[in-house]
């Protein structure tokens, strides 16, 4: 019910906000996409990645060429989807016995191997000139403009978000807990290990590549470094913000990574001492909430929330070791 | 006597040229309760690795129901009907109880992957299915209440049971339980005694046992097979095999 009021206030935000904020919620939803699919791959299989923005592009790159074909806007979403998932099932064969550390390098390189192909290709990709992307025309309307996007991308929101409830209430979604939790017993449980894992790969670089078809709309030019390593860890600073292992999680942490920034900026003018005027300073106080986050709150934005929940739920009741008493039981000698 | 449902037949496999399981041979009746005993470091969890096809053997077949299960992949063992519980407890500590033992029923699950992507009636009717399975077991071993309790959360004799229920949710015909009672307290051994009498004769289930525990494994056994350096010394009735002098200076000569 309350995500029925919530999704309402949504749909009516255009009717009354600026062009500008319709925009930026917009690509707060691109970026929840990507966050959701980075959270099914590292929030619950357990495998890091750091080329997700390489799918994106992937998917972006596909959209937009496509596009300038000619070839009809739905279609060159499912063909984003699909190119980037046949990459993420790419990069998921050759990393299988790979985990933590070696993993991550090994994705990063194939992150900057992708960054490499869409630079160098440039009869293809326009390089590092750039590949202005096409509005794309739907029964004779074009669909341009922030509002549209803004539409568009809550829908391609919903329905990424409709398909991960779907894969987290299926063994597929569960092979995925267990693969993250214990490899040994998922494989005595009937778990493939190689085939859930190339599985996740695939449809969550797919869903990023989805991501990718909008996004271009969004930047509306692609150049090769509006995909690199630093947008990648943007996602896994979605993830860890939001909160490992949970959906809510990635879409909190979207909605922090994309629009912290933005209000810093804002507030920039009104800070005392000519603090505003200092360089670096979105990048320095963004880092700054994430270490705090990290330090503070393992379980993440979402995490916390939890717990305020459940500590206004109990309220003239609750106490503070509701929720560290049962851990400390387990903690004690007699696992060993 | 009846062909066995399981049987080992020379098995040996060695680690650096430590050999863990050295030429070990035993067959297991259906029905029967089967304990294995040792010292520490005898190559009795190496067996149970060795039958979930973790290990490779070096040599030597391992038959389950007439079947030749030596080179069949780890991840297929459970759906032919053997489940196992670990030493040292290998749940799904993130996740709930439930979630649990719904992942015990992965290995009945047939539903492609767009099926479960959009969750098409098929996969609606099988997810019905498994949940029915985890409420039998979660009713047949007491866990209501624990149901949506995250296994982090839960207390270390819980987490055995939930083992238990977990690998009772494959539906197996052969059940390795290594050290069931292992960290728990003299109560929780007694009923952990229980379920496995329970778990034999309700649900008709075969049962072979690592355990330290010498009552329990008297309690429940119908036969005990005597481990050490990774040689059967001994194999019979657990009053036989408790009475073996071989069997004996093997605890003597470990005693520390
Ligand atoms: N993966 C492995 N690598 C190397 N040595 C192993 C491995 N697994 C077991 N061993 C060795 O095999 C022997 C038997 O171990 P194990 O079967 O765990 O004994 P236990 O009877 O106490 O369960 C030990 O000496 C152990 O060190
Ligand atoms: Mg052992």
């Amino acid at each position: 019910m309350r995500y029925v009021v919530f999704l309402l206030v949504l749909l009516v935000i255009p009717v009354f906000a600026g062009e500008f904020y319709v925009g930026e919620l917009g690509a707060v939803f691109i970026f929840a996409v990507v966050g959701i699919a980075q959270m099914l791959l590292t929030g619950y299989t357990g495998l890091i990645s750091l080329c997700h923005a390489a799918f994106l592009g992937l998917g972006a790159y596909t959209a937009a060429i496509l596009l300038a074909m000619g070839v009809p806007f739905l279609l060159t979403i499912v063909a984003a989807a699909v190119v980037a998932g046949l990459a993420g099932t790419l990069i998921g064969l050759p990393t299988l016995r790979m985990s933590g550390l070696y993993l991550a390098i090994a994705t990063l390189s194939f992150g900057s191997i992708i960054a490499t192909v869409l630079a160098k290709w440039d009869r293809v990709t326009g390089g590092w000139s750039g590949f202005i992307v096409p509005t794309p025309v739907v029964l004779g309307h074009a669909l341009g403009g922030p509002v549209w996007l803004y539409y568009m991308s809550l829908a391609a929101l919903l329905f990424v978000l409709w398909m991960s409830l779907n894969i987290l209430r299926s063994p597929i979604g569960r092979a995925m807990i267990a693969i993250r939790d214990s490899e040994i017993s998922a494989q005595s449980m009937g778990i493939h290990l190689s085939r859930s894992k190339v599985t996740a790969f695939a449809i969550s670089a797919g869903m990023a590549g989805l991501a990718g078809a909008f996004y271009a709309q969004y930047v509306r030019a692609l150049t090769p470094d509006a995909f690199d390593l630093l947008i990648s860890i943007q996602f896994i600073t979605i993830i860890f913000v939001g909160g490992l292992g949970s959906l809510h999680g990635a879409i909190i942490g979207a909605v922090f990574v994309r629009l912290l920034p933005q209000a810093i900026a804002l507030l920039r003018d009104d800070l005392p001492f000519g603090l505003g005027r200092m360089p670096g300073l979105e990048p320095g106080l963004f880092g700054l909430v994430l270490v705090l986050v990290i330090l503070v709150e393992p379980g993440g934005v979402y995490g916390r929330w939890q717990k305020i929940a459940r500590y206004l739920a109990a309220f003239p009741l609750s106490r503070r070791s509701t929720s560290t008493r049962q851990r400390s039981f387990t903690r004690s000698e007699r696992l060993r | 006597m009846t062909a066995a449902l399981f049987s080992a037949d020379d098995i040996s496999i060695s680690f650096g040229g430590i050999r863990a399981v050295d030429g070990v041979s035993f067959d297991v009746q259906t029905g029967e309760v089967f304990s294995i005993i040792g010292p520490n470091g005898a190559g009795k969890t190496t067996i149970f690795n060795l039958i979930s096809r973790i290990y490779q053997p070096t040599s030597g077949r391992l038959a389950f129901g007439g079947q030749d299960i030596t080179t069949i992949p780890p991840h297929r063992i459970a759906g032919l009907g053997i489940a196992r519980t670990f030493q040292n407890i290998e749940l799904f500590t993130e996740a709930t109880l439930l979630q649990n033992l719904l992942i015990g029923c992965h290995c009945r699950s047939g539903t492609g992957l767009i099926s479960q992507l959009c969750f098409l009636p098929r996969t609606r009717r099988e997810e019905i299915r498994h949940r029915e399975k985890a409420e039998e077991v979660i009713a047949f071993l007491n866990l209501q209440r624990y149901r949506q309790s995250l296994i982090a959360n839960l207390p270390y004799g819980v987490r055995k049971i939930v083992e238990l229920g977990r690998a009772l949710c494959t539906e197996p015909r052969l059940l390795l339980l290594d050290e069931p009672s292992s960290g728990l307290n003299v109560p929780e051994t007694e009923e952990m005694g229980f379920w496995i009498d329970d778990i034999r004769r309700d649900l008709g289930v075969t049962i072979i046992m690592v355990e330290h525990d010498m009552n329990l494994v008297r309690s429940v056994s119908d036969r005990v097979m005597a481990l050490n350096f990774g040689k059967v010394l001994a194999l019979g009735t657990a009053a036989d095999v408790q009475a073996d002098p071989e069997v004996i200076r093997a605890y003597i000569g470990n005693a520390p």
